[in-house]
């Protein structure tokens, strides 16, 4: 018989912590697969922030270094500095990156660091109980904002990745979701070409990921699975923001006796 | 033998950070520090296999620092009092995670912004952790520029021995001063990287770096494990100075800057026939309590000096105890006395006590 579905070699065995429903799991795996695929997890070291997250290192069996809320860029610059041949990359959600490592995540892009963001965009602070964050829709209603996001008042939906395609050392941002069958599919590729982006020495990479997180948002898993398509992807359109992968390619010129061991 | 140079404080550290095998180093200006940044721009930044780094922050530059230790080379940032403050989240997860690190301070007249002149203001931030949770850095409060040298090339080994972070705790004049130096290490060709680096799973298992526990009892014995090898420091790498202290009858009691311009003073009242002698920490932590205990056996009276309102006196008090009288004499905010200014408080305080 066709074996069509394993589970992926490098997807620890154990049970994931994360409520039914949430779009952790399936990155994670996505993360897995294509560690495996690409031949690439003896080079990965990844970097989970605090925030439901933070204990990714449970499951993906690659290196691991767990950084201060919002300084994933730093570290992850830190690292792929002092050993440019690892495979780096940032697994960071909203409130991390868009709020408290936003400055961090600008300049590493802008310095055109090789390493590459997944961000996990859920619209609220998960481990914390679903304050609000700044991806936050208008009227959405979270603990911190719990007569619904005013413009006026809280701000508006912050567009980290719109953000971070202004940087000229940014090569490639996607924004994907991870609801539909086709979705995670197509966050697999856009996290497979992120991580060939800094393999091929080309600058920053980022796949933002519309994320369900039916507990906070206070939905049953199907109902938060629809709400990404009817409502969240109005403020973050899925698709590529920005990619420069083949004007990068074209000033690189190739290096000779690159295969050489 | 190797050759004196003329070079300033700041400058000496990054030479000397060179020749130890720093391999990264991640900054932000801020005075008066600026020219050790500069210096590992121009000599560390283009080395092969080196990388130097100016940051967006401070705080992202020391979380720069944690990347790197984590991936094994020698690390080193330096910044002055207020950017110190805000290194003060990553050197608490640096201490966490026992990662090695050399953090540099040439601190300046606080609080807030302050000024940006020599003050010692930043003892107690450097001596009692510095951040969030119970941990302790090793901290070296050098005198001159060579001391600065020497002592910056032994903070990298100290880090890597012991992995605790060393801070080097020098202040704005230190940095800025010219003094003759010997640099008596060549730089390695090639960079040492730490046998624990985590860099891939490569032929082995996968490694995580973590500081987050979920459970407290497992917390609470790192916790013990830390304080276990800070106990053990306490015992083993304490450093200090004493200048004719045979004779005394009184003690002045200073760290870094103030030591050198007590100094002074001392050999100006020695002139004068005043038996005067001067205690120096060198390891500000582990703090050498013993060593002013055992001066406490010949010496009653001890006058603490520090460009601060009085910050070692708390050490120097408990080291002390009830066996002699501390006096204190601080001037803080980047004011700088002159070794005549401070002979003539020692005169008047000789005096006073009747010696």
């Amino acid at each position: 018989m066709k074996k069509v579905y394993a589970r992926p070699k490098y997807l620890k065995k154990v049970h994931f912590h994360y409520c039914p429903g949430c779009g952790h799991s399936i990155v994670h795996r996505l993360v897995c697969e294509l560690a495996e695929e690409m031949k690439i997890q003896d080079k990965l070291i990844g970097i989970p922030p605090p925030g439901c997250s933070v204990f990714t290192y449970n499951y993906i069996d690659t290196d691991f270094v767990e950084s201060a809320h919002g300084r994933g860029a730093a570290v992850a610059t830190g690292i792929k500095r002092a050993c440019p041949e690892a495979l780096v990359f940032t697994y960071q959600g909203d409130g991390d990156i868009a709020a408290i490592g936003t400055g961090e995540t600008i300049h590493a892009a802008n310095r055109g660091e090789k390493i590459t963001a997944i961000f996990i965009n859920n619209a609220v602070y998960g481990m914390t109980g679903g304050q609000m964050a700044p991806t936050t829709l208008i009227d959405m209603k979270t603990t911190t904002s719990p007569f619904g996001r005013e413009k006026d008042i809280e701000g508006f939906p912050i567009k980290l990745s719109e953000m971070v395609a202004l940087t000229k050392g940014a090569v490639y941002i996607e924004r994907t979701t991870v609801n539909s069958p086709a979705g995670i599919k197509k966050t697999k590729k856009a996290i497979k070409k992120a991580f060939q982006v800094q393999m091929d020495n080309l600058g920053y990479s980022l796949v933002e990921i519309l994320s369900p997180c039916p507990t906070n948002w206070k939905m049953r898993e199907i109902d938060s699975w629809k709400w990404i398509d009817e409502v969240m992807v109005n403020e973050y359109p899925p698709g590529v923001i920005k990619d420069t992968t083949n004007e990068q390619k074209k000033k690189k010129p190739k290096k000779k006796g690159k295969k050489k061991k | 033998m190797a050759k004196q140079v003329l070079m300033y404080g700041n400058t000496a550290i990054g030479e000397a950070a060179i020749r130890a095998g720093c391999q990264c180093y991640f900054g932000y200006p801020i005075t008066p520090q600026n020219e050790l940044t500069e210096y590992m721009a121009t000599h560390l930044g283009r080395r092969k296999g080196c990388a130097f780094v100016q940051a967006e922050s401070e705080v992202s530059a020391i979380n720069m620092v944690y990347g790197a230790s984590a991936a094994g080379v020698r690390v080193m940032t330096s910044s002055s009092s207020p950017g110190i403050s805000l290194k003060q989240e990553g050197i608490s997860y640096l201490a966490a995670c026992q990662l090695p690190a050399v953090i540099v301070n040439m601190s300046r007249g606080g609080p807030g912004l302050g000024s940006i002149i020599a003050a010692q203001s930043d003892y107690l931030q450097s001596t009692r952790g510095g951040g969030h949770g119970d941990y302790r850095t090793i901290v070296l409060a050098p005198a001159s520029v060579q001391e600065l040298a020497d002592l910056t090339h032994e903070a990298f080994d100290l880090t890597e021995k012991y992995r605790i972070p060393v801070l080097i705790l020098g202040d704005g004049m230190l940095g800025q001063m010219m003094e003759p130096v010997v640099f008596k290490h060549k730089a390695p060709k090639k960079p040492p990287v730490r046998k624990d680096a985590l860099r891939g799973a490569k032929n082995r298992k996968s490694k995580i770096i973590k500081t987050f526990t979920s459970n407290p009892a497992e917390l609470e014995e790192i916790n013990w494990s830390l304080f276990r090898r800070y106990q053990m420091l306490e015992s083993k790498e304490v450093r200090h100075e004493t200048y004719m202290t045979d004779d005394a009858n009184l003690v002045v009691c200073s760290f870094g800057i103030s030591a050198r311009i007590a100094k002074g003073a001392i050999n100006a009242v020695r002139a004068s026939g005043l038996k005067v002698g001067l205690f120096r920490p060198i390891t500000a932590w582990p703090f050498p309590y013993e060593a002013v205990k055992k001066l406490t056996n010949n010496i009653d009276h001890f006058l603490v000096f520090e460009m601060n309102m009085g910050q070692m006196l708390e050490d120097i008090r408990f080291g002390v105890g009830e066996r002699g009288d501390v006096s204190f004499y601080g001037r803080p905010g980047g004011v700088i006395p002159t070794p005549s200014e401070v002979a003539r408080v020692i005169t008047r305080h000789y005096y006073q006590k009747g010696l």
